[in-house]
Parts: structure tokens; C-alpha cells; sequence
């Protein structure tokens, strides 16, 4: 099988953000990690070649910094990397990336391709199911197992509120990989070493421009969200903290 | 012709998702600030069975979109189904809930439409002739004002909870039900889904737990979670997690409060190193009293919260438990 995983640079969980000069992005001197599902879906993709052969290959796209995410795959175990490479791919809307990866990708013939379900920055959720029209292929989203068999995949849809659905789907297709569909492996120290051999190509905005158009939607101001509820700071050391949260929870909740 | 504005509401099996009623509201509430007419439609194999359900709302026109091509629900059929009657009524704006199945195919039709989808959204502002969608960025850290940079239908979808289904307001008389047959060819559908099922049946309960302590990532190591451990204990309440905790397998995966977990409306929901993603608020907002410990001011789960602390857990949690103890002794 030869996998395509789509893996996103985006700003740490815990990073406090501030915001650009025009409100329109953030300022991008914090710290990055790989999008959290995206990491899942390259885990699921190392195992699928484990069992069935093939290639694993990672695209991303993203300014220098965004390398770090292909790195780290390629030491995990992946074959190849493909990096999209420019400030101005930030900036695309879910249409244009997947329209910069199709393009990209126009010469390789993929079995699969996984995209995280969402990303931590933006949270479109929908690039993986946009670059599968584009492509023609079907897709499936939010999966939680991905099985092989005789005339395509079988997968296992997540759905709300603890309900599941499997689905048989013939390839090529797009699948949105969902956290928790497998364990996480580290690299290891050999895989670390191994990846400065791996091959990554680098692919730049010119390259892919003729695939892709004006942005289809805008953002025309970003800011901290307004709070709505009324909420009571509780301060103080701890101890204080601790005895004024009791306090509350006996006079004023009567959980006590 | 006036614009209109068409609402696609969720059904499962011939019973309408209740998120239908918050697009709605949603709807009306744009139809009033817009001057835009409001239709609605409901797309499946026996749509026209909901069609008096839907009607009393107050809507200019329901249509009952159907083929049997459109039961199991997948993509392909959906997409293909819908693209074909937007073409044919030209709405400016397809509003439809966030949910799973929206997720899975709206992003599908509008591209086969050359068109983009504002997802998730939270609210929107009509100024000076301008529609701009509000929506969360960054797991909620920050909000986003977004508007149309393409030529109609605009499609935005809204987040559960944005609008309240309640509020959905009753038509004087019932809107004309429409049944619109379409044509699915044959070889469209490539996915054949099975039947919806659910995991073996879970060993713990929470929905009706009185207390309950939730840990997120900010535990930070499986090791942790006896600090939380032992404060669900002094207190008598039931120990729960963010999805990433139990994703890790550090708690098991019936601990999961949210959206893909179980919903909880406890006396007291006391969140640990919980960010407040929306999808854990949707599973926990409904407690009665909200306490979060977080080291970072800015977590999007104080704005639930009714009591906030700033700071470390691993500082905070443990005089906590000493204090329920003290108080529970009779202290
Ligand atoms: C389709 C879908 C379904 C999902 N379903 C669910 C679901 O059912 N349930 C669910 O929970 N999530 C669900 N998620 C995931 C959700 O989007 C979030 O990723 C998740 O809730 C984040 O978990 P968290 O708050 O524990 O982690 P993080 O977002 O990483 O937050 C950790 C928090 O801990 C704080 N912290 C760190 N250290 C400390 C410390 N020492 N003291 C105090 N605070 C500290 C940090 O400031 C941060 O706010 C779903 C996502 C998707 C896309
Ligand atoms: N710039 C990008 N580079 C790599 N992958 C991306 C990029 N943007 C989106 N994706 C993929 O698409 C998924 C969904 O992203 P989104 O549609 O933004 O929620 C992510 O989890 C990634 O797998």
C-alpha cells in the first residue's frame, strides 16, 4: 500500500497566542507541534505498511519552520517527505491547500491518503474530504480502524455520542484519521539518524500556483473571544484556595 | 426574487436530529436581520414523512428532498442529491448543524460546486450589507469574523449549542411541504456503509454521578491521575477524563466526558488541566456548578466556569483533598 499522510504544523497546545498587527493572525514567535491527529494518522500508516508493504510518504505545507513536523516523521519511520514550502501557504483557505496538495501530488499514484479530522489552528475539518473530491476518490471521515480487504478497505466510522459504523469503500480514497485510533510510537534514536538520509522534496509556491485561486472565504478579524458567563476568580495560595473552594462547595453548592 | 436562505435539517431514520431546531433558529435569525426569505429542506428516502414536523416552524417553504438512493446515508449520495436541488432552487445561503454526517459530505458538495463551506460557526453580524460569520479558531483561544470571498449558495454550518432550539419560532399557519424526487444515478455511491452500532455497553455510568472530577492533558503523566484520584474519593464523586487521557489509555475510554463520550450533568463537575475544547464543553455544560483549575487565565473552559482557578493543579489539588477531608470529619 503507498500512503500519503497529510501532517500540520500548528501552534503548541499550552502556547500563550497574541495577536498580528491587522487582528487578522497571530504572531507566529511561539512554539509548534505536529497537529495531534495528524500524528495518529501517521502512526496508522506506519502500521498499514507494516502489515501490507509499501510506502508511507508525508506532505505538509508551511514556512521553513513546518519541516520540523517532516522530520519527525521521517525519523518515526516514514519513507519520504514532501514539503510545501512558503510563508504564504499559511494563509490559504481549506480549498487552496487541498487544490496546492493535489497539485503537488499529481504524479504519484496513492492507494490511500490520511489527514487528521481537524485541525488544532484552524479547525476547518475539511481539507481531507475537499482534496478527495478534487481527486474524484471516496472518502470517509472520522476513523477508528482501517482493515484491508479483497476488493478495497474496510473502516470504522466514528459517530456522536459512542455510536460507531463500519463502512466498505474500494480505493484509492481519502480517510480523516480520528486521536486514539491507534498508540503512538517515539522515534528512536537510529530512526532520528536514519531520517537525514530520507528523501524531501520541497515544493514552492510557483510550483503550485496555477492549481490554485483566491481564498473563498475571508477572515476578516481575529480577537480573544468575549466572555458571557459570569465567573468568580478564586486567588490565593493554595491552602486559601483550597479552604475557600470547601467553603463554597458546603454553604453555597451543598455537595458537602 | 427575493434571496433566500435554505436550512437542511438532520434526520436519522425518519426522526429529526434536535440540532435542527438551533439551525433553524439560526435561520430566522438571519432571515430578520437579512430581509432573505427562509425555506428548509429535509433530505432523505422518506423525507416527506417529517414534513408536518418541520412545517409549524416559520418558514416560507419546506421541501421534502427524497430518493431512496439517500437511505443508508453516505457521501456520494448526499452530495450529489443536494447539488442537484441547489441547482435547481439557487439559494444565496445553506445553513446546516455541524454534526458527524454534515462534517462528512458538506465539504464534498461545495467544492463539486467550486463553492466553500464556513464551518462551525458560532454566530454571525450583518452590517453595513456585509454577512461575516463568527467562528473559533485555535481550539477556541480566539474567535474569527469570516466572510464569502465567492459567488452564492454560500454554505455555513453551526456549532451545537450556538443557537438555542427552543427559540425556533412556530409559523401562524403551516408552511407548504414540497416533495422534491431526485434522480441518483447508480454507480454514484461507492461506499457501502453497514449498520450503526454501539461499543458493548459501558461498564461506568456517569450521567448520573453528583460530583465528578475530570482530568485533562495538564495531568500531565498516567502516575498523576491518583492526585485526582484521591480528590474524587474524599469527595464521593466519580473520576472522568478529556478524550486525550483516555486516548492514552490512561483512564478507560468510558471515562470520556464530550461529544464522542458520555454526557454529564453532575451537581458539581470540578475539570483538572481541561483546556475546554467545544468538544468537551458539549458533554459537561450542563453541570450545575463548574469549578476549573487551569494554569493558563486565557483557557476557553472558564468561560463556563462559575468558579475559576488560576494555577497549577499539582499546587491546588492536593491541600484541596486535605480540606474535603478535614470538612467531611466534621472539621
Ligand atoms: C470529532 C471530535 C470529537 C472529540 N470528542 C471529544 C470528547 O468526547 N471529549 C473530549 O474531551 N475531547 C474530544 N475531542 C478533543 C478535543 O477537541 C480536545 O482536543 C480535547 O478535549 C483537549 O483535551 P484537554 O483539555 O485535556 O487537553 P489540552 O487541550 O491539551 O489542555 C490541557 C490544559 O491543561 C492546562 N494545564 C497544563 N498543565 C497544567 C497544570 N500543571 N495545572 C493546571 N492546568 C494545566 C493547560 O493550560 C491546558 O489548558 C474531540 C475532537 C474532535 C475533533
Ligand atoms: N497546511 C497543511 N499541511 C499539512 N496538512 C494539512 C494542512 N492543512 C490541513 N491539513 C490536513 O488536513 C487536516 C484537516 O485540517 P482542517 O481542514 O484545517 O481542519 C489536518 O489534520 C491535516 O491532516
Amino acid at each position: 500500500m503507498k500512503i500519503l499522510v497529510c501532517m500540520k504544523q500548528v501552534p503548541q497546545k499550552d502556547a500563550p497566542l497574541k495577536l498580528n498587527e491587522s487582528g487578522t493572525w497571530i504572531r507566529e514567535d511561539v512554539s509548534y507541534e505536529v497537529n495531534e491527529p495528524d500524528a495518529y494518522a501517521l502512526e496508522e500508516a506506519l502500521r498499514q505498511r507494516e502489515k501490507h508493504k509499501g510506502e508511507v510518504v508525508v506532505i505538509t505545507s508551511g514556512p521553513a519552520r513546518a519541516q520540523q513536523v517532516l522530520r519527525e516523521a521521517l525519523a518515526k519511520g516514514a519513507d519520504r517527505a514532501i514539503h510545501l514550502e512558503d510563508d504564504k501557504f499559511v494563509g490559504l483557505d481549506a480549498f487552496n491547500t487541498a487544490k496546492a496538495f493535489a497539485a503537488a501530488i499529481k504524479d504519484e499514484q496513492f492507494d490511500l491518503i490520511f489527514t487528521g479530522l481537524q485541525s488544532d489552528d484552524y479547525g476547518y475539518a475539511q481539507t481531507g474530504v475537499i482534496l478527495a473530491e478534487l481527486l474524484g476518490w471516496p472518502h470517509a471521515t472520522i476513523i477508528m480502524q482501517i482493515e484491508k480487504t479483497d476488493t478495497g478497505i474496510r473502516v470504522k466510522r466514528e459517530l456522536e455520542a459512542g455510536y460507531f459504523q463500519y463502512v466498505d469503500m474500494p480505493t484509492p480514497a481519502v480517510l480523516t484519521i480520528q486521536s486514539g485510533i491507534n498508540k503512538l510510537r517515539y522515534a528512536t534514536l537510529i530512526g532520528i539518524k536514519q531520517a537525514k538520509n530520507k528523501p524531501l522534496k520541497k515544493v514552492s509556491l510557483a510550483d503550485v500556483q496555477s492549481a490554485i485561486g483566491e481564498n473563498l472565504q475571508k477572515i476578516e478579524k481575529l480577537y480573544v473571544p468575549q466572555k458571557t458567563k459570569k465567573t468568580e476568580r478564586i486567588e490565593g495560595p493554595p491552602a486559601e484556595v483550597a479552604k475557600k473552594l470547601v467553603d463554597k462547595m458546603r454553604n453555597e453548592l451543598r455537595v458537602l | 426574487m427575493p434571496d433566500t436562505i435554505l436550512v437542511v435539517v438532520e434526520q436519522r431514520e425518519g426522526k429529526l436530529n434536535r440540532v435542527s431546531w438551533e439551525t433553524i433558529t439560526a435561520g430566522q435569525s438571519l432571515a430578520a436581520a437579512t430581509g432573505w426569505t427562509l425555506e428548509a429542506a429535509i433530505v432523505g428516502a422518506n423525507a416527506a414523512s417529517m414534513g408536518a414536523e418541520v412545517a409549524t416552524k416559520k418558514l416560507a417553504k419546506v421541501y421534502a428532498v427524497q430518493s431512496p438512493k439517500l437511505e443508508p446515508y453516505t457521501a456520494d449520495a448526499f452530495a450529489a442529491g443536494l447539488k442537484q436541488f441547489l441547482a435547481s432552487k439557487q439559494p444565496k445561503l445553506v445553513l446546516m448543524p455541524h454534526t458527524y454526517q454534515v462534517r462528512d459530505f458538506v465539504p464534498k458538495l461545495a467544492t463539486s460546486m467550486g463553492r466553500t463551506v464556513i464551518s462551525d460557526c458560532i454566530g454571525f453580524r450583518h452590517e453595513n450589507g456585509k454577512l461575516v460569520f463568527t467562528r473559533q479558531m485555535f481550539q477556541g483561544k480566539l474567535a474569527a469574523d469570516v466572510s464569502f470571498a465567492c459567488d452564492a449558495p454560500w454554505f455555513a454550518t453551526f456549532q451545537n449549542g450556538a443557537f438555542r432550539g427552543d427559540k425556533a419560532e412556530d409559523g401562524a399557519t403551516a408552511a407548504h411541504v414540497e416533495t422534491v424526487a431526485l434522480e441518483i444515478a447508480d454507480n454514484v455511491i461507492r461506499n457501502k456503509p453497514q449498520e450503526v452500532f454501539k461499543e458493548a455497553k459501558q461498564a461506568v455510568d456517569l450521567t448520573q454521578a453528583e460530583i465528578i472530577v475530570a482530568v485533562g492533558r495538564g495531568i500531565k503523566e498516567q502516575k498523576n491521575i491518583e492526585i485526582a484520584k484521591q480528590l474524587a474519593d474524599a469527595l464521593g464523586g466519580d473520576l472522568a477524563a478529556s478524550r486525550p487521557i483516555c486516548d492514552s489509555g490512561w483512564l478507560p475510554m468510558d471515562r470520556q466526558i464530550g461529544s464522542s463520550g458520555q454526557t454529564v450533568a453532575p451537581k458539581l463537575y470540578l475539570a483538572l488541566g481541561i483546556s475546554g475544547a467545544i468538544q468537551h464543553i458539549v458533554g459537561m455544560k450542563g453541570s450545575r456548578t463548574i469549578v476549573a483549575v487551569n494554569k493558563d487565565a486565557e483557557a476557553p473552559i472558564f468561560e463556563i466556569a462559575d468558579y475559576a482557578v488560576v494555577g497549577n493543579l499539582f499546587d491546588i489539588v492536593p491541600p484541596l483533598t486535605e480540606e474535603v477531608k478535614k470538612a467531611k470529619a466534621g472539621g
